[in-house]
């Protein structure tokens, strides 16, 4: 069927097919291939996340951003703050900045730790552009192809191309309601030891963690804190949420407890005034600040100065905790909103984590189910989640989902959690028939509305399961 | 100078790669002096169609809706001329089943196969008849949606136990799915253009896992060799095989014939595509330079061909 006066060349390939020069091998197409570092080959792209491109038409519901909602800041108060600015610090604002950052946002940013009973001196703090920064400069300061990271699992998605970027050997360490198991954390650096390798550092977020929405226990703070100093270990302490809390007690930083000094605390503006200013900060040991410091040069010399002082003349306007406080409000009242979706409209084979403050539910299906596969079936009701394998290195997460909350109002997310609640039902109905298994759940019309789940039971991080060594999985 | 308006994005699953191809599309365009339009389909498709009287319509849609003739539809209604093919040949490329029927009865290679929607199994009791279909296709076998343009929602069941879950995995991206013959091979695509195969290329997995959806398909885990390592018979075979499916299913100007090489050296079909990739790395791009068609060459001789 070929055609026949289009001979094939020599090596089996078509002739061209004008009379134009047949060209070398080195095509245009491939022309850079040979140039990309080693690095880049673990920064995927993949069909999931082009699949999240489609989150962003306006017909779609999305629970799967990480929002704070903008939107309930006074912007009659923003032009305040702004022309402030202007008039007072132009010239300033306009210009470089140190690298470490401005002496009076430092101020401020040692006001907002205060506020989680955290002291810190102003001057050794390094302020970066978003809490993102500080998790690429640990990794610059520390991480060479191979080096260890501990993290939890499941972890932030956020963090997971950063470590990739830097070819670390990420370790997850299983959660349950109270956190990071510290005793799985103990076998693991056990096993390390053995094999004569030591993490260069533990990422942990212990309040509302993104994606479990679990908080690290006080006992497990304590403990983490003993197993890091004894084997002077370094821990990063992510905690963008701690002010968000909507229920029970705070609890103290583990950078703020006894023996503290050898964690790297992160803070960020992000949750609690703007993510769009991007100002987030870092507080740890002097010798790691000042490598990070050198590394932030080479990033960016300096974070924005306009951010920097839109921050100080915030702080100056008013009482910054008021608009933490109204957040609070608003996101308590979608995070129970949420919930009772989630009660109303799951089915009973799915168990969610009940936050105390924070972002994000993380609900998990029975292991039938892939929830980026599901999130396919989501998107034709227009609706959005975070799949839960983009919280793993390793391939794990499978049947788990990632649901915001703070960023979207409450009708949405009821609609939202109940257009998600009827494709989960009918892909376990779906099994159900493939496998003639009993029955699944009636939908919710034909039964009374659910009682809602035990907080106990809710309260357990369900993780998907596979055989290996109990308590950790391997990246790579 | 035309006046070409070039249709991308879309709410397909492939959005993402849909707006990769129509920016890159739209780049060759301007550099071969067009008047572009660039049109993000949606609600309004018909209305900026009518507003902005395109000379032709260039289409960098994805799977749904662009890839399956309902785009192709609205244009030839709307009187606009387009590239690629028309609907008819649209729809039967878009559905795997009834691409493989239409393979099966013209006597041209695919995997055996069954193909059910989900009434079957829900209303029925299509389930009853899985062991039979397991026996005779054997394991692995692979699961996928009908309709999905891309590689999502492509499961590999090793066991019956994961038959099911791979079942409900592909019929979350669509009404039907294919139960097909799993072949062992080396990944191959011959892409055509003006009615001619370009060189074949071969689609090599870095990883060993072969039953990785997402390590064959994702970009820097999948080398892409062109023209492919094959002797010259093998590849005048596969090439004229290619060809024979673009006519069978009616495809006009190009497509792109996904095919499977057996351990045996027997070519096996198991789709085409009405709309390839447009990316600098997609397949048809890299077959037409390795023919010595460059980018422009190519966009300018898809929309020759659409105003024919």
């Amino acid at each position: 069927m070929m055609n026949d006066d289009r001979p094939l060349g020599p090596g089996g390939e078509a002739r061209p097919m004008d009379r134009r020069p047949s060209r070398p091998a080195a095509r245009d197409l491939e022309r850079y291939a040979g140039l990309f570092a080693a690095r880049t080959r673990a920064m995927k792209s993949s069909a999931m996340r082009d699949m999240m491109a489609i989150t962003e038409r306006p017909e779609v519901i999305s629970l799967a951003g990480g929002l704070p909602d903008t939107s309930t800041f006074p912007p009659g108060q923003l032009a305040e703050i702004l022309a402030s600015v202007a008039t007072t610090a132009g010239a300033r604002a306009l210009q470089y900045g140190p690298t470490d950052g401005m002496s009076q946002t430092a101020e401020c940013i040692a006001a907002v730790m205060a506020e989680e009973g955290t002291t810190v001196d102003p001057e050794h703090l390094l302020i970066t552009t978003g809490g993102q920064q500080v998790i690429d400069l640990m990794c610059k300061t520390f991480i060479d192809p191979g080096d260890v990271i501990i993290a939890e699992a499941p972890t932030y998605p956020g963090a997971v191309p950063t470590f990739a970027s830097y070819q670390a050997d990420v370790i997850q360490i299983e959660m349950d309601a109270d956190g990071m198991r510290i005793d799985a954390l103990e076998e693991t650096l056990a096993r390390l030891d053995a094999e004569r390798r030591t993490p260069k550092f533990i990422y942990t977020i212990p309040n509302f963690q993104n994606p479990g929405g679990v908080t690290m226990s006080l006992p497990r703070r304590r403990r983490l804190v003993e197993v890091a100093r004894d084997r002077e270990l370094l821990v990063l302490e992510d905690n963008p949420y701690g002010l968000l809390r909507y229920e029970g007690d705070p609890l103290p930083t583990i950078r703020s407890l006894e023996g503290g000094e050898f964690v790297v605390y992160l803070g960020t503006f992000s949750k609690i005034l703007s993510p769009g200013i991007r100002v987030g900060w870092a507080a740890g040991p002097r010798p790691v600040m000042a490598k990070m410091n050198l590394g932030k040069q080479g990033a960016d010399l300096c974070s924005s100065s306009l951010s920097q002082l839109f921050v100080s003349a915030y702080f100056e306007h008013g009482r910054w905790q008021d608009y933490v406080y109204s957040l609070r409000d608003v996101y308590r009242r979608r995070r129970d909103t949420m919930l009772d979706a989630l009660a109303e409209h799951f089915p009973r084979e799915a168990t969610w984590t009940h936050p105390q403050g924070g972002l994000f539910i993380w609900a998990t299906l029975p292991d039938y189910i892939d929830t980026t596969d599901l999130l396919a079936r989501a998107l034709q009701h227009h609706v959005a989640f975070v799949p839960g394998r983009g919280a793993y290195l390793d391939g794990r997460g499978g049947s788990s989902m990632r649901l915001n909350f703070s960023g979207v109002g409450d009708a949405e997310i009821r609609e939202g959690i109940r257009r998600i609640g009827e494709v989960v039902r009918e892909q376990v109905g779906l099994y159900g028939t493939l496998t003639h298994a009993a029955a699944s759940t009636p939908p919710p019309a034909a039964e009374p509305k659910p009682a809602p789940v035990d907080p106990a039971l809710a309260d357990v991080l369900q993780l998907p399961q596979r055989d290996g060594p109990r308590g950790e999985r391997r990246a790579r | 100078m035309t006046r070409v308006a070039v249709l991308k994005g879309g709410r397909s699953l492939e959005r993402q790669v849909s707006l990769q191809s129509g920016d890159r599309v739209e780049e060759a365009l301007h550099a071969l002096g067009h008047d572009v339009i660039a049109i993000d389909v949606g609600h309004d498709l018909v209305a900026r169609l009518r507003a902005e009287k395109p000379h032709v319509a260039f289409i960098a849609l994805h799977g749904r809706d662009g890839e399956d003739g309902t785009v192709q539809e609205l244009l030839e209604i709307a009187g606009v001329p387009y590239t690629g093919s028309r609907v008819s040949a649209c729809m039967r490329c878009a559905d795997k089943v009834v691409t493989k029927h239409a393979l099966r009865d013209a006597g041209l290679p695919t995997p055996d196969f069954f193909a059910f929607n989900e009434t079957a199994f829900k209303e029925l009791g299509a389930t009853d008849v899985l062991p039979a279909i397991e026996e005779r296709l054997g394991f692995p076998l692979v699961v996928k949606p009908a309709d999905q343009g891309s590689a999502l929602g492509i499961k590999f069941a090793r066991s019956a136990a994961d038959v099911p879950s791979a079942l409900v995995a592909a019929f979350s991206y669509s009404q039907k799915v294919v139960v097909e013959r799993h072949v062992d091979g080396r990944d191959l695509a011959v892409s055509i253009l003006d009615d001619v195969a370009l060189p074949v290329v071969e689609a090599v997995p870095r990883d060993e896992d072969f039953y990785e959806y997402e390590s064959r398909y994702e970009i820097g885990r999948t080398d892409f060799v062109c023209p492919a390592d094959l002797d010259a018979a093998t590849t005048e075979r596969v090439q004229s095989l290619a060809l024979g499916v673009h006519e069978l299913l009616g495809c006009r100007s190009l497509s792109r014939v996904d095919l499977m090489l057996d351990g045996g050296g027997e070519p096996w079909v198991l789709e085409a595509n009405t709309v390839p990739g447009m990316t600098d790395t997609s397949l048809l791009p890299q077959a037409a330079d390795a023919a010595g068609i460059g980018f422009n060459e190519l966009v300018s001789r898809i929309l020759a061909a659409a105003a024919a």
